[in-house]
C-alpha cells in the first residue's frame, strides 16, 4: 500500500469533496504526513486552513491522485509542518497572519504577509485592531567582513510587480538572498468568503493577471466537481485552446525577456512581435486579449465564431516558421549563451522536495505536469510531451520554455481541428454544502484550488500559486552567483508576486 | 543574426499610425497641465510605472507598448529606472496597504512638475478588490490623480491614447 493510501485509510472520510478524498486526522496522523512528506514519500500540494481545521493536500510523485489530510484546529494551535518539510514554511507564516493561528514548533516567528499596516491582526480569524505604522523585519544575516547588503525593492526598476530582496554579497557574488513578499496582498481569500460564485470567479482570474486562464479554470474546475456538473465539450475544448495560447503568450514573453535581462534586446524584439500575435488572435477569438473570464463555472463565456478560426491556424504555421530562427539565433549566440549556461543552477533535489511545477521544476529534472497527472480533459485525449532537462540552470529554463512552445502550437493545432460542436454553457445545481478541489497546470507550473459551496454562495475559497514553492528556491538558485546575474535568474524563474501574495 | 537582421531590413514596418489622443482625456488633462511646465517639458516625457497592488495584467499591457505594433519610444515616452528621472508616474492596481508608503514616497522622490496617471479599474476604484482590508483605496485616495486610463486591463492602444492626450497637452504651447 502507498503511503499516501495508509494515511487516507487511517483518517475518517469527510463527504461531500470531489473529486479527490479528503479525511480528517488526529495529531498523530498529521506528524506522519509531515514526516513522509519530509522522507520524500509524498509532495506538499498546498497548506491552507478554514478557520477551524488546517488543511494539508499532498500526492505521490507517481500516481498523482491527491489527498486532503484535515486537521482540527485545538484551542488556536496546530503542529508545524516546516519544523521537518520546510517547503511549508511560507504557507504557514501566511496561515498565521491571516487566521493568527498558533503554530507549535515553527522554526520562524516573523509575519510574513501582514507588514503591520492592515490596522488589523488575523483578519480571517480574531480580527484585532491594531495600529498601521508598520512593523519591523528581521532579515537573516550572514557576518564577516567584507560582506555587505544590498536592499532591493519593494519599487524595482523595471516594469515588474513589488517586492523586497534583500542580498548579502562579499564583493560581486551573491552570498545571501531573502525576499520579503507581501506588498501586493488584496486580501482575496476573504473577498471570496461569502462571494457568489459569479463574483468569485471574477476574483479568481485576477489573482495573477499572466495566469488568469488557469485560474478561472481552476475555480470552474472546483465548482464544478463540488456540483457534480460536467460542462458540454466544446466548453472543454475551448477551455484548453485558452489554456494554451495564455501559455504560448507567456513563454514567449519569457523568452524575449530573459534574452533582454541578458542584454541581446534582438531576440526580445522579436519575441514581443510573436506575443502580441497570440494576444491579438486572443481577442478576436474570445474578446479579451488575455482572455479575461472568459473561462466560467459550467463552461465558457465565449463561443469562438468559425469565422475566427483561420486565424488560429494563420497563428500556429506564423510562429511555427518564425520561432525556430529565434531559436537558433539563442543556441548560436556564443555571448548570449555565456550568460544563461551554468547561471543560476537549482539543484534536482531542491526542485523534488518543493515540488517545483512548470519550468522551474523541468529544468531540474522534475517532469510533472497536472495536465497529466492527475490529468483532465481534453488532455487526456491530446497528444503531448512534457519536456525536461537536468542542468537546472538559466538556459535549461530557456529551453523548456522553448520546448513547451513548441508544445503549445501542436496542441493548438490538435484542439482547432477536433474542436467539437454544440452548447458551451451547462447550469450547475445549488443545494446543501460541498466542497470542491481542482489542480490545473498554468503555464508556470499547477495552481490548486480548494473551495466550499453553500448553495450558490462561496463560503471559503484558497487558491496556491506554484510561486508559492519556487520562489524559495530563487533563493538557492541565486547563491553564489554574481549581483549582476540577479534579473536574470530571476527573469528565469518568473515567479507571480500577485499570485503568492493574494 | 544577419539574416534575421536582414530580413527586418527589407520587411514593411509594423509599427502601426499613432491613435489620436483621447477626447475625455484631454478634457480631464486641461486643468492640470500648466504652460510654464509645458515649454520646460517640450515633446517628451519620462514615466515611471509604479505597480501599488495590481494582478501584474496591467504590466503586461504596459511592457506591450514597447513592441513593434505600438513603439511608444517614438513619441518621445519613454519609461524610466527611477522615480526621480520620471515626469510621469503611471500607477497600476489597487494602492493595498502593505504599498501605500512605497507609492507616497515614490510620489515624493518625483520632481516638480509631475502627473499621475491611474492605470486600469483597480486604479480608478479598486475594481474586484474595493471593500479589502487590505486595499488603501483608489491611487486617488493616497496621491493626486490627473488622469484615468479604465479596462481590466486597459488595452496597448487604450493606455497609448490616454499618454498621447498627456503629451498633447503638455506640449501644446
Amino acid at each position: 500500500m502507498g503511503f499516501v493510501a495508509a494515511l487516507q485509510e487511517h483518517g475518517k472520510p469527510v463527504a461531500g469533496h470531489r473529486p479527490w478524498p479528503r479525511v480528517d486526522g488526529d495529531e498523530d496522523l498529521w506528524r506522519q504526513a509531515v514526516l513522509g512528506l519530509a522522507a520524500g514519500e509524498a509532495t506538499l500540494l498546498g497548506l491552507w486552513s478554514d478557520g477551524q481545521a488546517v488543511h494539508l493536500a499532498l500526492a505521490e510523485e507517481a500516481a498523482c491522485e491527491p489527498l486532503v489530510l484535515s486537521l482540527a484546529v485545538r484551542c488556536g494551535r496546530f503542529p508545524s509542518v516546516a519544523h521537518t518539510h520546510a517547503p511549508a514554511m511560507r504557507l504557514e507564516r501566511a496561515l498565521r497572519d491571516l487566521y493568527g493561528l498558533e503554530v507549535d514548533g515553527s522554526p520562524d516567528l516573523r509575519r510574513w504577509l501582514d507588514h503591520g499596516r492592515w490596522g488589523l491582526r488575523a483578519p480571517l480569524g480574531r480580527q484585532q485592531n491594531s495600529d498601521v505604522g508598520g512593523d519591523t523585519y528581521t532579515f537573516r544575516t550572514a557576518e564577516g567582513p567584507p560582506l555587505h547588503q544590498i536592499p532591493v525593492g519593494p519599487v524595482h526598476a523595471g516594469i515588474i510587480e513589488p517586492g523586497h530582496f534583500r542580498f548579502t554579497a562579499n564583493g560581486e557574488t551573491v552570498v545571501r538572498l531573502e525576499e520579503r513578499l507581501g506588498y501586493v496582498h488584496k486580501g482575496i481569500d476573504r473577498l471570496m468568503g461569502g462571494a457568489p460564485i459569479a463574483r468569485a470567479a471574477r476574483l479568481a482570474g485576477r489573482v495573477s493577471g499572466d495566469s488568469t486562464v488557469a485560474y478561472a479554470l481552476a475555480f470552474a474546475r472546483a465548482v464544478e466537481a463540488a456540483q457534480g456538473n460536467v460542462p458540454p465539450p466544446r466548453a472543454i475544448w475551448l477551455r484548453a485552446l485558452m489554456a494554451e495560447l495564455e501559455r504560448l503568450a507567456n513563454h514567449l514573453g519569457d523568452i524575449g525577456a530573459i534574452c533582454n535581462d541578458a542584454s541581446f534586446s534582438l531576440i526580445h524584439a522579436h519575441c514581443s512581435i510573436l506575443r502580441e500575435q497570440v494576444l491579438r488572435v486572443a481577442s478576436a477569438c474570445f474578446g479579451h486579449r488575455l482572455m479575461m473570464d472568459c473561462i466560467v463555472p459550467g463552461g465558457v463565456a465565449v463561443d469562438v465564431a468559425s469565422d475566427r478560426i483561420p486565424l488560429l491556424r494563420t497563428l500556429v504555421r506564423t510562429i511555427g516558421r518564425r520561432f525556430p530562427e529565434l531559436v537558433e539565433l539563442y543556441d548560436n549566440t556564443a555571448s548570449l549563451q555565456n550568460r544563461t549556461v551554468t547561471t543560476g543552477i537549482l539543484r534536482a533535489e531542491l526542485a523534488r522536495q518543493y515540488g517545483a511545477g512548470g519550468f522551474v521544476g523541468r529544468a531540474s529534472g522534475r517532469a510533472h505536469d497536472a495536465r497529466k497527472s492527475p490529468g483532465y480533459p481534453p488532455y487526456t485525449m491530446l497528444a503531448f510531451d512534457v519536456p525536461t532537462r537536468s542542468a537546472g540552470d538559466v538556459d535549461a529554463r530557456v529551453w523548456v520554455r522553448i520546448e513547451e512552445v513548441r508544445q503549445s502550437l501542436a496542441l493548438i493545432e490538435q484542439i482547432v481541428d477536433r474542436l467539437p460542436a454544440g452548447a458551451t454553457l451547462s447550469a450547475g445545481q445549488g443545494g446543501e454544502d460541498k466542497e470542491g478541489m481542482a489542480l490545473v497546470e498554468g503555464f508556470r507550473g499547477d495552481v490548486l484550488c480548494w473551495l466550499r459551496l453553500t448553495g450558490d454562495t462561496v463560503t471559503c475559497c484558497h487558491l496556491r500559486d506554484p510561486s508559492w514553492f519556487q520562489w524559495p528556491l530563487l533563493e538557492a538558485a541565486v547563491e553564489g552567483n554574481i549581483v549582476a546575474d540577479f534579473p536574470l535568474c530571476n527573469k528565469s524563474f518568473n515567479c507571480s508576486y500577485s499570485g503568492h501574495d493574494l | 543574426m544577419r539574416k534575421l537582421l536582414f530580413q527586418s531590413l527589407l520587411q514593411k514596418s509594423l509599427t502601426e499610425p499613432p491613435p489620436l489622443p483621447e477626447d475625455a482625456a484631454l478634457a480631464q488633462l486641461a486643468q492640470s497641465v500648466n504652460r510654464a511646465a509645458m515649454q520646460r517639458l517640450g515633446r517628451s516625457l519620462s514615466i515611471r510605472e509604479v505597480d501599488a497592488g495590481s494582478c501584474n495584467g496591467c504590466e503586461l499591457e504596459i511592457h506591450a507598448l514597447g513592441n513593434a505594433f505600438y513603439d511608444l519610444e517614438r513619441f518621445g515616452l519613454r519609461f524610466v529606472a527611477s522615480p526621480r528621472h520620471a515626469d510621469v508616474l503611471l500607477v497600476t492596481g489597487p494602492v493595498t496597504k502593505n504599498m501605500r508608503e512605497a507609492l507616497e514616497r515614490t510620489y515624493r522622490a518625483t520632481p516638480d512638475p509631475k502627473w499621475v496617471v491611474a492605470m486600469g479599474d483597480c486604479a480608478i476604484d479598486c475594481g474586484v478588490f474595493a471593500g479589502s482590508y487590505a486595499c488603501a483605496g483608489p491611487v486617488s485616495a493616497v496621491i493626486p490623480v490627473d488622469l484615468r486610463i479604465s479596462g481590466c486591463p486597459p488595452a496597448p492602444i487604450d493606455i497609448l491614447k490616454g499618454l498621447l492626450a498627456l503629451l498633447a497637452q503638455t506640449s501644446a504651447s
